[in-house]
């Protein structure tokens, strides 16, 4: 092989250069490159309903500016998303509406609960709002505040990247309606309660 | 200060009293008896009246009264629980030409809580009346279309009474809710 050729070969970290054919490649564990790929490329479905809703505008505006943690890209239909972020008061009539987005949404699919609103009716105990969103929908991460400072949603979107990263390709599950899904990834610890091996998940 | 209670009186209606109102000494003047009672606090004029009286009361005052008042900016109701008559349905009315206000004040009964729509006079009456009706369950005879405009149709009651229990909740799907299991009554 000529010399010119090995020139321009990369190194893992992106800086050109590494003659020796070791410092182009590295490796990883399957599971870990599909998370890591996961956690860095949300497509996020922003369901915005009330004042939370200026803060989220705030947060992933130019400023504070989530893009730099892969919170990219809203999709503004729910079967191209992967990351519900629930923004502000959900009221017992929107209710039914957030779970269908929600079920709308492929696998895998992960929920933010953005303000104090969503995490449990914040403010408002009263007839209309609900008393937190996990009571109709699977959460993932909770950010407090009312609304809660940019510093709180990246640091949430933080530890559900942190958690994503450790999540495992469950084997294929039986839904109820009898059809085949790789649903979501179990957790490290679930799928140490899993027995049998761990098959890989197939995109 | 104390100087200006002392002129105001002490209730702190303006001084001379009401009837130093010209817009209400005239519906005063033209409604008669219908007219139950009016009121002028630090300049909110205010009149009482009969739910029969309504419809001509608000054309007076939208056509003939000057200034002329030809927006209907909020209607709402109080529940005065334990007192008769129970409710009581607020309008409150604006003169775009001089930014003058009045509000009418109707009492209604528990037992018949029915008043004339305003729509024919103002149309933007009809989304307050349906806020009302879904609230305070006051029903408003003529109203074009009058149901439920913020909660729901499986919604039992009409919450801002004083009577609705403060924890009773009615959620449409989770705890709580029918044909769901898990249901906690009050959701959490
Ligand atoms: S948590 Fe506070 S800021 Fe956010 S939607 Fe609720 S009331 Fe508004």
């Amino acid at each position: 092989m000529a010399m010119e050729e090995r020139e321009v070969l990369l190194r893992p970290d992106g800086r050109p250069g590494g003659a020796d054919l070791r410092d182009s490649f590295f490796t990883s564990r399957y599971q870990d490159a599909v998370a890591w790929a996961r956690k860095f490329a949300f497509f996020q479905y922003p369901f915005v309903t009330a004042c939370c809703g200026m803060e989220y505008m705030s947060v992933t505006g130019p400023r504070y500016d989530t893009d730099r943690f892969g919170l990219t890209l809203p999709r503004f239909t729910p079967r191209q998303s992967d990351l519900l972020l629930v923004v502000g008061t959900i009221t017992h009539r929107q209710a039914p509406i957030l779970r269908r987005v929600w079920e709308q949404m492929a696998d895998p699919k992960w929920v933010m609960s953005f303000g104090n609103c969503t995490n449990t009716g914040g403010p408002y105990d009263n007839y209309a709002v609900v008393q937190g969103i996990d009571t109709i929908i699977p959460v993932d991460i909770y950010v407090p505040g009312c609304p809660p400072r940019p510093e709180a949603v990246i640091d949430g979107l933080l530890k559900l990247q942190e958690r994503i990263q450790r999540e495992r390709v469950n084997r294929p599950v039986e839904n109820i309606h009898g059809s085949v899904s790789t649903t979501r990834f179990a957790s490290r610890e679930e799928v140490a309660l899993v027995p049998g091996p761990v098959e890989p998940h197939r995109d | 200060m104390s100087d200006r209670v002392a002129e105001e009186g002490p209730e702190g209606a303006e001084a001379g009293g009401a009837e130093a109102n010209p817009l209400l000494r005239s519906l005063k003047e033209r409604f008669g008896e219908r007219i139950l009672a009016i009121e002028a606090f630090r300049g909110d004029a205010t009149a009482v009246l009969a739910p029969a009286a309504l419809l001509e009361v608000a054309t007076f005052l939208r056509d003939e009264a000057r200034p002329a008042f030809d927006m209907l900016l909020d209607v709402t109701a109080v529940d005065f629980l334990g007192r008769r008559p129970r409710f009581e349905i607020v309008y409150h009315l604006v003169s775009t030409g001089d930014a003058s206000r009045v509000r009418l004040k109707l009492p209604v009964e528990e037992e018949t809580p029915s008043v004339p729509s305003l729509v024919p006079v103002w149309p933007g009456a009809n989304w307050l009346e349906r806020e009302t009706f879904d609230m305070y369950g006051i029903r408003f005879d003529g109203h074009p279309d009058l149901r439920r405009i913020y909660l729901y149709d499986e919604f039992i009651g009409h919450p801002l009474r004083k009577d609705y229990p403060k924890q009773k909740r009615q959620p449409l799907i989770g705890p709580g809710s029918q044909g769901e299991a898990g249901g906690q009554g009050g959701g959490r």
